[in-house]
């Protein structure tokens, strides 16, 4: 390609990828900011606070102007609490002076976090995505290992049921899925957000695909030495599979993390919120708390785009190779 | 145990399967059929509910919402994402950089960056606002504005549209806008994994007989692409059909989107079954027409697939 074509292409990515992250660059240096400055409308990209000082004897208190005349004004003084000290106090103009400071309000985090219980909320999902994962990694192994490996009756009919049943999306068996589990007495417990996602048909379609791909002299050998079928699967199948089955517990992992709609229909009492619902309760009983919600945010993010830098290359090329992803 | 042994390896998936897959879409059938509540059927109504949609003027509405959302994020998303892999594709520097910034808002969750948006179309001190003052343009309305957008733009010419050609509101738009950044990244990384599958040799010949970069892309990428697209096609429309978490966040409660412009389908069937009501069948009725649809879709855009395959 011309050196003219790429410096094009340059310049388009890196304005569309500034386009893209900007949002979140904005998300950090709101929740940075003060919540008074953000009501006052100064959101660009530096939190910057803005005060009115009232200077004697090279002394500086913060005051608010209630009421400017000719040449002199009223204020409101404070002490370094926020507190009013003297109000209505008749200064001279000269006396009073704008002054813009850049501060960064750590606070923000720390206020957002105490506001609700998130620890709880990152323990809940935490219990909830990894006992998941692991049952289905378990589950998926064992049946794609059966659906790639052994013949017996009915094989591909009972794959394609699991596929066909693949394609129905969550939101058509979200209701009935409610009244099932109403009925077991699991509505509100532990068990409706992990015992029906402890079986993931994508995840058995992928490892049967890299299951059936393993040569047969491998088995045939293992065979010959008296190595039994689940041992052929423990010791040789889930070994030299181990990149996919790191896929796929990505994959789930940040299914499970990220998944909403289900959570917010199956839980009712606070204590059992995951992340995710308890930050939609959040953001709408705060909604006017702008800045502690973009903490909020911030920190609910960071685990898995912490996870996503660390481990992109893999995360990345589990999403291009799998080219699935199921809602 | 030789012959019970695969049976023993298919059974935990499969018990789970039945149990919360397959028992509760058989389940959805009956509860459409009959008056259900939460304890139970409490009396067969046949096609009743399917019936009430047909006149539900709300049905119809957030049918129309869907509608707009799927015909301006689906071909949305295949034009940003066919082009930023080609771009990401035709460089070496940075790449890795460039397709780890494109990809964060796909691992990201949807309620987080629902709420970041929310307030980025803050009205007061929003980013949206903030940048449009920048350049110059009147704050807007965003997701309490439900005018439809053709609407806003012909009257800032003078032109006065008919209602009906208003398209989506502001705020569905916003929504819109929200649906296509989330899905860019990773529709961008299937089109990246297809472009490495044209050999090079194409481009070679082309070349040779002096086609341009432009023509290049028109004459050899996008018809050699045709199957990733096709397949991003279907994928972005079946996600699209049940967009919902960006819904409830950013027009939910406790405010609500601006005159019912931006609730979607899958919204409507979660006010319906959980919201004061709980009518579980209707909005399982719902639930399923949704289905037919999606299923539908997904049927003709598969036998459409064999005519464009190269």
């Amino acid at each position: 390609m011309t050196n003219f074509g790429k410096f094009i292409a340059y310049i388009l990515l890196i304005f569309f990828g500034l386009a893209m992250v900007i949002p979140f660059v904005w998300m950090i240096t709101t929740a940075v900011r003060s919540q008074i400055e953000f009501n006052k409308g100064n959101v660009g990209f530096l939190p910057i606070d803005h005060f009115t000082l009232y200077i004697e004897d090279e002394k500086e208190t913060v005051i608010t102007i209630v009421k400017a005349e000719q040449d002199s004004t009223y204020v409101h003084f404070f002490d370094e609490y926020g507190e009013i000290t003297r109000s209505f106090v008749k200064v001279s103009n000269e006396q009073i002076e704008e002054r813009r400071e850049f501060k960064i309000h750590w606070e923000n985090f720390a206020n957002a976090w105490k506001r609700v219980p998130f620890g709880r909320y990152f323990l809940n999902t935490i219990i909830v995505s990894l006992s998941s994962v692991i049952g289905i990694l378990i589950t998926s192994s064992l049946a794609a290992y059966a659906f790639a490996r052994m013949k017996f009756k009915g094989n591909s009919l009972l794959f394609s049921f699991f596929i066909s049943m693949m394609m129905v999306p969550q939101p058509i068996y979200l209701i009935p899925s409610y009244v099932l589990l109403n009925y077991l007495g699991w509505i509100d417990t532990y068990y409706a957000l992990i015992v029906p996602w402890l079986a993931h048909i994508f995840t058995i379609f992928l490892l049967r695909q890299h299951f059936k791909a393993i040569p047969q002299e491998l088995f045939d050998s293992a065979e010959i030495d008296g190595c039994s079928r689940f041992g052929i699967l423990w010791r040789i199948v889930l070994p030299i599979t181990k990149p996919i089955l790191i896929t796929a517990s990505v994959f789930s992992l940040i299914f499970s993390w990220n998944s909403f709609m289900w959570p917010l229909v199956m839980i009712n009492s606070e204590e059992l919120r995951v992340l995710q619902v308890g930050l939609s309760y959040f953001s709408q009983e705060s909604s006017t708390l702008t800045t502690l919600l973009m903490a909020a945010s911030t920190f609910s993010i960071m685990p898995l785009v912490i996870l996503f830098i660390i481990a992109q290359r893999k995360i990345i090329g589990s999403y291009a190779t799998a080219g699935l992803k199921e809602g | 145990m030789g012959k019970l042994s695969p049976y023993l390896y298919l059974l935990p998936a499969t018990i789970i399967l039945i149990l919360f897959r397959f028992i509760p879409i058989v389940l959805s059938f009956l509860i459409s059929f009959f008056e259900w509540t939460i304890t139970g059927p409490a009396g067969f109504v046949g096609l009743e509910n399917y019936h009430l949609i047909l006149g539900d003027p709300d049905f119809w509405q957030s049918m129309l919402n869907t509608f707009y959302l799927v015909i301006f994020v689906v071909p949305l998303t295949i034009i940003f994402s066919l082009t930023f892999a080609a771009l990401l594709n035709s460089i070496t520097f940075i790449k890795g950089l460039l397709r780890t910034v494109y990809f964060i808002p796909t691992v990201t969750s949807m309620v987080a960056v629902s709420i970041v948006w929310r307030i980025i179309f803050h009205q007061q001190s929003g980013l949206a606002n903030f940048l449009l003052e920048k350049i110059g343009i009147a704050p807007l309305g965003w997701l309490a504005e439900s005018t439809g957008i053709f609407h806003l733009l012909f009257q800032g010419v003078g032109i006065s549209l008919p209602d009906f050609l208003g398209g989506p509101s502001l705020a569905l738009f916003a929504i819109i806008i929200v649906t296509v950044w989330k899905s860019i990244g990773y529709n961008a990384i299937i089109y990246l994994a297809g472009l490495q599958n044209i050999p090079k040799s194409y481009y070679e010949a082309a070349e040779m007989d002096g086609a341009n970069k432009v023509k290049q892309f028109f004459h050899i990428t996008l018809p050699l692409i045709s199957p990733t697209t096709f397949y991003v096609l279907i994928m972005t429309t079946i996600v699209t059909f049940q967009v919902f978490a960006q819904v409830y966040l950013m027009t939910g409660p406790p405010i609500g989107g601006p005159l019912g412009t931006t609730k979607v389908i899958v919204y409507y069937i979660f006010e319906q079954g959980f919201g004061e009501t709980q009518n579980l069948s209707y909005a399982s009725a719902i639930a399923l027409v949704l289905f037919m649809i999606i299923l539908t879709l997904t049927l003709i855009q598969k036998k459409m697939e064999k005519y464009v395959h190269y």
